[in-house]
């Protein structure tokens, strides 16, 4: 009856290692902070109604950027635990985890990273932006993108469930290769956890790539047609493209592990005739193309800040759409040099080198094409633009290093080293991180109606790149030292444990810049009218999100405009624009369906991983009962009269005209931001007393 | 959009931007000094020419990055906006002939890069044979948690965590493994890794040219003992290696099927070990207990061989 | 710069349909990479069935015969259906609807009865490779049929109490195809696992 009820919970699960109860006690506290702030505030109603059910992408948005954020901080603290393991445990010093935590730690480090805080953050900007961006008012299927977002959230409330039931994560690395992820050398929960915090994240992913592909190809504005679209939207149709394409098999890849796991099946067992090297083949067929669907955005990102910042049209528009669509094709046919060391062949192997190195070609393209319009240009060096210039450095070190490793017998002494470790960091920290940066930087005043501050920003981008090297070359000599990656412990004879210090210290530098991050959004938050933004074109803009308000209205353009040419808003600018002619606009109505089925789909999940039968139909049942109810819904829009887009539309033009700024103010500086949060808390204490 | 406060000095950065580089790399060669960088002091013909291909390959991609580099951070400070000497040109016009060359020369560079590449990638396959007058030795190699045993078909001994070879002379591994994860075999100073897996024998071919002792080690997570599962690989002289097979000949620890069998349990930071009299089945019988006993592991098949 | 609307256009409802439609269609590519693996995956580990029956000792030729062609009315019928819901007859729709309905009922019995009998005999998806990616791969077919079977039997509960509406329509025309979809994966199936064993 116990294990009906409970399946395999047990006192057991409660946390008792040290991090769990770390963990739990973070959590709850966090969690209990937040929902006295909103009881207190009164705030619950409006959080449901305007956050929770919203379908509007641009609140979606936001709120993918505060979970991805807050999952930043999360994989941060992940990543300095394993630095100051390895700086610690050399020689007798074993450093203060175990292996097995270790290993945790790193398996859950990666999936953070890449799924919760990476592909957070990018479809953050792809939901704010690329509607703005097409001149659409909405996504082609809102309820799919609130879904979408739920799902994620499940995901990470998965991930970090095993803090509360179970003690421990998936310790088999990322991607969990088999066999050391099934049953037979992993009996725990942590694999479980791995499993469906993936599958419910990715099934998220997938609906809501569907969803943008269906956005960009059907709703861009009149005249925009595929080749005047906007870079940024360029590389996302790409990025979702591949999504779609791979993120299926992930899925699958995924389902028969867990059929291996829960119901003995050989797919990837070592025994009854099952193949772990297709494991390894399938998992990877989704995990490079998942690199670049991160990248793709992110190097859109770059080609309009650098068009932007310098006043110029981007050079080479079309070479760098071709390079974009040639990166996504090639992505998705070398797989296999990740595994050129399971051994097969050097005729395999070649094609599978070269088909990488060709992908160099085109991002070699992507640069030249940025080159060409900095030429000539008037740069303005802003922190976008600093962000550039960082990942350009971080990025040609990890654009050598990457086709250094595409050549398969130079790969066999670097593969699995600190070496690879460095290059892919360089890639990904550059080339995702830093765009994602580079765009929140440069859409901020679009999101949030005011700029960040500059002064605070440049910090932030000097110590996020200073950072970077100091932490990552000592790894890349490390791995030509012979360090393999994921050590819990090594020889003192090796000679490693300075790098590994020195390592360490990179890593705090790191994570000065992203405190320095936070100190800035606050510090533009106290000085929000000074940095208003109420032109809502801050930076002299070329496209079509900087046509309308800043922060963008409900209905983003109050008239969808026409566009003619490919930089559609700077046009509009020379031509000057017209008083429009108002029309009633159709808008979706708010739905919790998303959360009830996300909730659904948590359940799921955590019922299979406990084994709890019952809890499993009755949630695949209420997913089904949701699904249906939403679907033969047909009230699911609402209608703004032309005369109340009008009147909001000359509300906002009027605030623009009344509002003067005072020119000779600047962006508060550290010292001034540090006497600000010092009085303030000082009269908080005072206040106290 | 309003000015920054304090306009900063950008030849001031571009001088501490400099002084940084040439900081860090004054700093990681001070760390470097006494150490051994495995990858740039090869001890065999593979790992030697894995290093030399490395080494071209990164000096060709330099050429060609860094004027690449150069030009992208000359520009940013050449046309920047507060330099009135700069011209500014707002339109991005360029003819097909500008368009070609964009593609064209990274093209030419992975060709020359595929070039050197595909021609080594051959001569390096892991399975190629390498030439030499002394005869080769065989050794079967079986990744256990978290452990490697060795074992010298020919030589009638087998041991854990340690392998000894005689220099000048080429080796073929057997490479398996038995009730373990995917485990990767690496002996940096003699060349590149290979995978140890169950169902499957990949082959490594190596030879020493220096004679010292080199660490291997499993370089793909395998589970919690992955980071004590090392060795030592010993290259001595031919008549070292024979004294050394002697010896360990008359060793009373024989490797029979109990013994292996507790090999099988998981153990960590495992001792080098040393074993007479081999059971013969016993590599064979870890090949066919994953093939539901009805393949039999045929032996070493005829391989290419490098010059 | 003014916009105007012109009758050109499409209706705001209209251009919701063809968004929609053109989005279930990428939806069934991912649907059908998803059986791609399924696939991909039987390729490599059909042979491994390590001393058990093989496909040519397990599958019996007549049932998997019957199970195709019962798929390949049922795809016919539901096209008779879809040319009366576009006509607007819903009689005709729900008798031809129906029809479908009851013949995916009938090859979801047969499969069912294969699956039960394999399993009667000892051999499960625990037993080998083979029988594992043989189990998903039809099974995952038989679970999308499941599922369409509930989205017809909802689909046409709503049509016969809201009538043919135009977003009606739209769900039945995505219904069809998926249907469809399903029908060609099973001709899929049918060669790779049933025709392949016997050749």
């Amino acid at each position: 009856m116990r294990e009906f009820l409970i399946g395999k919970l047990n006192a057991d699960a409660l946390p008792h290692e040290w991090f769990t109860i770390a963990g739990s006690v973070g959590f709850t506290l966090m969690l209990l902070f937040a929902v006295g702030l909103i009881t207190y505030k009164k705030r619950w109603k409006w959080l449901w109604n305007e956050w929770f059910t919203s379908v509007d992408p641009k609140k979606i948005g936001i709120m993918y950027f505060i979970a991805g954020g807050f999952m930043l901080v999360r994989g941060g603290l992940d990543a300095i635990m394993l630095w100051l393991q390895q700086s610690l445990s050399s020689g007798s010093s074993h450093g203060y985890l175990s292996a097995d935590h270790f290993q945790q730690i790193f398996t859950a480090h990666g999936n953070i990273m890449v799924f919760f805080v990476a592909m957070a953050l990018i479809f953050g900007l792809i939901n704010y932006i690329v509607p703005l961006q097409i001149g659409a008012r909405d996504l082609a299927s809102p309820f799919m993108n609130t879904l979408g977002f739920w799902l994620y959230v499940a995901g990470v409330i998965m991930v970090n469930m095993f803090f509360f039931l179970g003690n421990e994560y998936g310790a088999a690395g990322w991607l969990a290769v088999a066999p050391l992820s099934g049953k037979e050398f992993s009996p725990g929960v942590g694999m479980d956890y791995w499993i469906w915090s993936l599958q419910i994240s990715g099934i998220g992913t997938t609906l809501a790539a569907i969803n943008f592909i269906m956005t960009m190809l059907k709703m861009r504005a009149k005249g925009m047609t595929l080749f005047k679209m906007p870079l940024f939207t360029w590389g996302s149709l790409c990025s979702m493209a591949m999504a779609v394409t791979v993120f299926p098999l992930l899925t699958m890849t995924i389902f028969l592990m867990f059929f291996d796991r829960y119901f003995g099946t050989h797919f990837f067992t070592t025994t009854g005739g099952g193949n772990a090297m297709m494991y390894t083949n399938l998992i990877w067929m989704w995990g490079h193309p998942e690199v670049y669907i991160l990248m793709l955005p992110s190097l859109g990102v770059f080609s309009e800040v650098v068009s932007t910042f310098s006043r110029k049209p981007i050079a080479f528009y079309k070479s760098n759409v071709f390079g974009m669509i040639g990166i996504s094709t090639l992505a998705l046919m070398v797989w296999l040099h990740h595994f050129f060391t399971m051994g097969a062949g050097a005729d395999v192997n070649s094609a599978f080198g070269v088909a990488t190195m060709i992908i160099a070609i085109p991002t070699t393209v992507l640069v030249f094409s940025w080159i060409v319009t900095m030429y000539k240009g008037k740069i303005r060096l802003t922190v976008p633009m600093l962000w550039f210039l960082g990942f350009i450095a971080v990025f040609a070190l990890g654009g050598i290093s990457g086709v250094l490793l595409a050549i398969p017998p130079v790969d066999f002494q670097l593969h699995n080293s600190l070496f690879l470790v460095a290059h892919f960091h360089s890639t990904v920290v550059g080339g995702v991180l830093f765009g994602i940066f580079a765009g929140l930087a440069y859409w901020f005043p679009k999101i949030a109606g005011f700029r960040l501050n500059e002064r605070i920003g440049r910090y932030a981008v000097w110590s996020w790149i200073i950072g970077f090297f100091v932490a990552f070359i000592p790894l890349y000599v490390l791995g030509l030292m012979g360090a393999t990656r994921r050590l819990d412990h090594y020889d003192a004879s090796t000679g490693w444990q300075p790098f590994f210090i020195m390592s360490l210290i990179g890593g705090i530098i790191i994570a000065i810049g992203a405190a320095l991050q936070i100190v800035q959004i606050i510090a533009s938050f106290i000085q929000k009218r000074r940095l208003a933004d109420t032109t809502g074109d801050p930076w002299d803009g070329r496209t079509l999100e900087w046509s309308v308000a800043s922060p963008a209205p409900a209905y983003n353009f109050a008239v969808i405009p026409e566009v003619s040419s490919r930089d559609a808003y700077f046009e509009m600018k020379k031509l000057g624009i017209s008083k429009p002619t108002y029309k009633d606009i159709h808008m979706p109505k708010n739905t919790a369906s998303g959360i009830y089925i996300s909730i659904f789909a948590f359940l799921v999940g955590f019922g299979f991983v406990w084994e709890i039968v019952w809890l499993v139909v009755v949630s695949i049942l209420g997913i089904i009962i949701c699904l249906i109810a939403k679907t033969f819904n047909e009230d699911s829009e609402y209608t703004i009269p032309a005369e109340v887009v009008e009147k909001m539309e000359e509300h906002q033009a009027d605030k623009v005209r009344a509002f003067h700024k005072d020119d000779d103010e600047v962006d508060m500086g550290l010292l001034e931001f540090i006497k600000i949060a010092l009085s303030w808390a000082w009269r908080l204490v005072r206040g106290k007393r | 959009m309003t000015k920054p406060g304090k306009k900063f000095s950008r030849v001031r950065t571009i001088w501490l931007v400099l002084l940084g580089f040439i900081g860090l790399s004054l700093l990681v060669a001070a760390l470097l000094r006494g150490n051994d960088v495995i990858l740039f002091s090869p001890k065999g013909l593979v790992a030697d020419q894995q290093h030399r291909l490395m080494v071209i390959s990164t000096l060709i991609m330099l050429g060609f990055g860094v004027p690449i580099l150069f030009f992208l951070y000359f520009f940013a400070w050449k046309y920047r906006e507060d330099n009135e000497k700069a011209a500014y040109s707002p339109h991005s016009d360029h003819g097909k002939f500008f368009t070609f060359t964009l593609w064209a020369l990274p093209t030419i560079i992975m060709l020359i890069l595929a070039s050197l590449m595909l021609p080594a990638t051959q001569k390096l396959d892991p399975k190629r044979l390498i030439e030499s007058e002394n005869e080769r030795l065989t050794i079967q190699v079986v990744a256990l948690r978290w452990k490697w045993l060795f074992i010298y078909p020919d030589q009638n001994i087998a041991t854990v965590n340690y392998v000894q070879i005689p220099v000048d002379t080429p080796v073929q591994f057997e490479l398996t493994a038995d009730e373990t994860p995917m485990s990767s075999f690496w002996i940096p100073h003699l060349g590149g890794m290979l995978y140890a897996m169950t169902q499957h024998v990949n082959w490594l071919n190596l030879i020493a040219n220096t004679p010292g002792d080199y660490q291997g080690s499993a370089a793909e997570i395998n589970g919690a003992g992955f980071a004590g599962m090392r060795f030592i690989t010993r290259v001595s002289s031919e008549e070292d290696f024979k004294k050394w097979v002697n010896d360990t000949t008359l060793s009373t620890n024989e490797l029979g099927t109990s013994e292996y069998a507790s090999l099988l349990m998981p153990s960590e930071n495992n001792q080098a070990a040393f074993y007479s009299n081999p059971e013969p089945e016993i590599y064979s019988n870890i090949l066919s207990k994953y093939a539901g006993g009805h393949q039999q592991y045929a032996g070493s098949t005829e391989h290419k061989v490098t010059h | 710069m003014t916009h105007a609307e012109t009758s050109e256009e499409m209706s705001h409802e209209e251009a919701a349909n063809d968004r929609v439609m053109f989005g279930f269609w990428v939806y069934l590519m991912t649907d059908l990479l998803m059986f791609s693996v399924l696939f991909a995956v039987y390729a490599v580990l059909h042979g491994n069935s390590l001393g058990g029956p093989t496909g040519r000792d397990l599958f019996s030729p007549p049932l998997a015969l019957t199970e195709t062609l019962i798929l390949l009315t049922s795809s016919f019928t539901c096209g008779l259906g879809m040319i009366a819901a576009r006509k607007g007859i819903k009689k005709q729709t729900l008798f031809w609807f129906g029809i479908t309905f009851l013949l995916g009922l009938a090859f979801l019995s047969i499969e069912l009865y294969e699956f039960v009998e394999f399993i009667h005999e000892g051999h499960t998806m625990r037993s080998n490779a083979f029988m594992s990616s043989f189990f998903l791969l039809v099974g995952t077919h038989g679970v999308h049929i499941t599922s369409a079977l509930i989205w017809a039997a909802i689909t046409l509960f709503f049509v016969a109490k809201r009538g043919l509406t135009k977003s009606m329509v739209r769900k039945l025309s995505m219904l069809s195809l998926f249907w469809h979809f399903l029908d060609i994966v099973w001709i899929f199936i049918f060669t790779v696992v049933y025709l392949m064993a016997f050749v």
